[in-house]
C-alpha cells in the first residue's frame, strides 16, 4: 500500500465513523452543530496525527507488554495540550464541545490507529494515516452536524438559512436525531459509496 | 530495523518512567503557557457579560474589582457599578438549581431602586431548542420590572411572566434566578 492510499483510504474507504463505526460517543454527542462537528474533529486529528507520529517513533523503544499505558500516556498528553489551549484562544468553542474534548483520550480511533497502525509502520506513514483518519472524522462530523444543524435548528454554521425563526424539526438536535441522522447518512454511504474491502 | 525493547522489568520500568516525565514537562509547559491566557479569557467574558447588564448606566469604576457576596446566597456575586462614588447599578450574578437539567446561571443588571435592566444568561444545560430559548429575545420581558412589585412568576402561577412554549421548568428557573438576585441585592444593601 503505498502512502497516497494510506493517507486516503480514512476519508471514504474506511472514514472511522460510516465505515469503521468507531467513536461513536462522541459522534452523537458533539455533532449538534456543524461548527461543532468540525472543532471536535479537527482537535481529533491533531492528537491523531501527534500520537500517531509519536507513537512510530518510539515504537523500538516501548516493551510489548507496556505498550498499551505508554500509549495511552502519549495520548492523554496531547489530548490536555489541546484542551488547555482551546481553554485559552477558543473559549466558546471549548464550553460547547465542554467533557468531550478531555474524552478524546479514550477515543476509540485514536488508541486503534496507535495499536493498529503506528505502532507497525514507519512515521511518515502514520502521519499520513493519523492526518487521513482524523480528516475522515472532521469530514464526518461535519457532515453529521450540518445535516442536523439545518433540520434542527435551520442554519448552517450560525448562519440562517430560511429567514429569523423557521419552522424546524427539533428532534434533530436532541440525542435521538443524533442516532436517526447517522442512521440514514451510514445507509446513504452504504448504497453509494462502493466496497472494495 | 532495531530490534524491539524485550519486556524485562527494567526495561518497563524504565520506559514508563521516561515517558511519563517527558508528558508530565510537556503539561506542565503548557499549563503555565496557557494558564494567564485562560484566566484572561474568563475574566473578558464577564466583563463583558457585566457590560451587557448593565447597558445604558454610566459608571466609572470597574464593578468587578469590587465584588461582594451576601450572607445566605451561595453562589451570588454582587457587582457594583459607582459613578463618582456613588451606586448606580449592580450587576448580580445568580443562579437557580431547578433548571430542567442542572444549574441555571444567569447575570442580573438591576437599577439601584431594584427595577430590572438587563439579564444575560451565563451557563444552563437546558434542552436545546426549548428551554435554551431564556437565551432569546424571551428574556427582555423582565427589562424594567421590579422584583418588588411585579410578580415574577409565571402566568400559570399567577405571575407576569409568558412562560417558554413547551419549557415551563426553564422559565421557573429563569425567574426565581432573577428573584434571587433580587433577594440578595436588597438584603446586601447599598455598600
Amino acid at each position: 500500500m503505498n502512502n497516497l492510499q494510506v493517507f486516503t483510504r480514512g476519508l471514504v474507504k474506511e472514514n472511522p465513523i460510516f465505515v469503521l463505526l468507531l467513536g461513536m460517543c462522541p459522534t452523537l454527542a458533539v455533532s449538534s452543530s456543524a461548527f461543532n462537528g468540525l472543532g471536535m474533529g479537527l482537535a481529533a486529528t491533531f492528537v491523531l496525527v501527534c500520537s500517531n507520529v509519536v507513537i512510530a517513533l518510539l515504537k523500538n523503544l516501548i516493551p510489548d507488554k507496556v505498550r498499551i499505558p505508554a500509549f495511552i500516556v502519549v495520548i492523554a498528553s496531547f489530548v490536555t495540550i489541546v484542551d488547555l489551549s482551546m481553554q485559552a484562544f477558543t473559549p466558546a468553542l471549548s464550553e460547547s464541545l465542554g467533557v468531550f474534548i478531555p474524552l478524546i483520550v479514550v477515543n476509540c480511533i485514536i488508541l486503534a490507529r496507535a495499536e493498529a497502525f503506528a505502532s507497525k509502520n514507519g512515521v511518515l506513514g502514520s502521519l499520513l494515516d493519523g492526518l487521513g483518519m482524523g480528516l475522515g472524522f472532521a469530514i464526518a462530523l461535519t457532515i453529521l452536524g450540518g445535516i442536523r444543524e439545518i433540520l434542527g435548528d435551520g442554519k448552517f454554521f450560525g448562519i440562517p438559512l430560511f429567514g429569523e425563526s423557521p419552522t424546524t424539526i427539533l428532534l434533530f438536535i436532541l440525542p435521538p436525531g443524533a442516532f436517526i441522522a447517522l442512521g440514514l447518512v451510514i445507509a446513504f454511504v452504504n448504497k453509494f459509496v462502493k466496497k472494495t474491502a | 530495523m532495531a530490534k524491539k525493547l524485550e519486556s524485562n522489568f527494567v526495561n518497563m520500568f524504565v520506559v514508563l518512567l521516561v515517558i511519563g516525565l517527558v508528558a508530565a514537562l510537556a503539561l506542565g509547559f503548557t499549563y503555565s503557557k496557557t494558564r494567564p491566557e485562560i484566566e484572561a479569557a474568563a475574566l473578558k467574558k464577564q466583563e463583558k457579560i457585566i457590560t451587557t447588564v448593565l447597558d445604558g448606566i454610566s459608571y466609572d469604576n470597574k464593578p468587578l474589582a469590587e465584588k461582594y457576596a451576601v450572607d445566605g446566597f451561595n453562589g451570588l456575586e454582587l457587582y457594583p457599578a459607582k459613578q463618582g462614588g456613588e451606586l448606580v447599578g449592580v450587576a448580580v450574578k445568580t443562579v437557580s438549581p431547578s433548571g430542567y437539567s442542572g444549574n441555571v446561571w444567569l447575570m442580573v443588571g438591576f437599577k439601584p431602586d431594584g427595577t430590572i435592566n438587563k439579564t444575560a444568561v451565563l451557563e444552563q444545560k437546558e434542552t436545546p431548542g426549548l428551554g435554551t430559548k431564556m437565551d432569546t429575545p424571551w428574556k427582555d420581558q423582565y427589562n424594567g420590572k421590579n422584583p418588588g412589585t411585579n410578580n415574577l412568576k409565571v402566568k400559570n402561577e399567577g405571575g407576569e411572566i409568558d412562560a417558554i412554549t413547551a419549557a415551563t421548568i426553564s422559565s421557573r428557573a429563569f425567574s426565581e434566578a432573577v428573584q434571587k438576585a433580587y433577594d440578595a441585592f436588597k438584603k446586601g444593601g447599598e455598600k
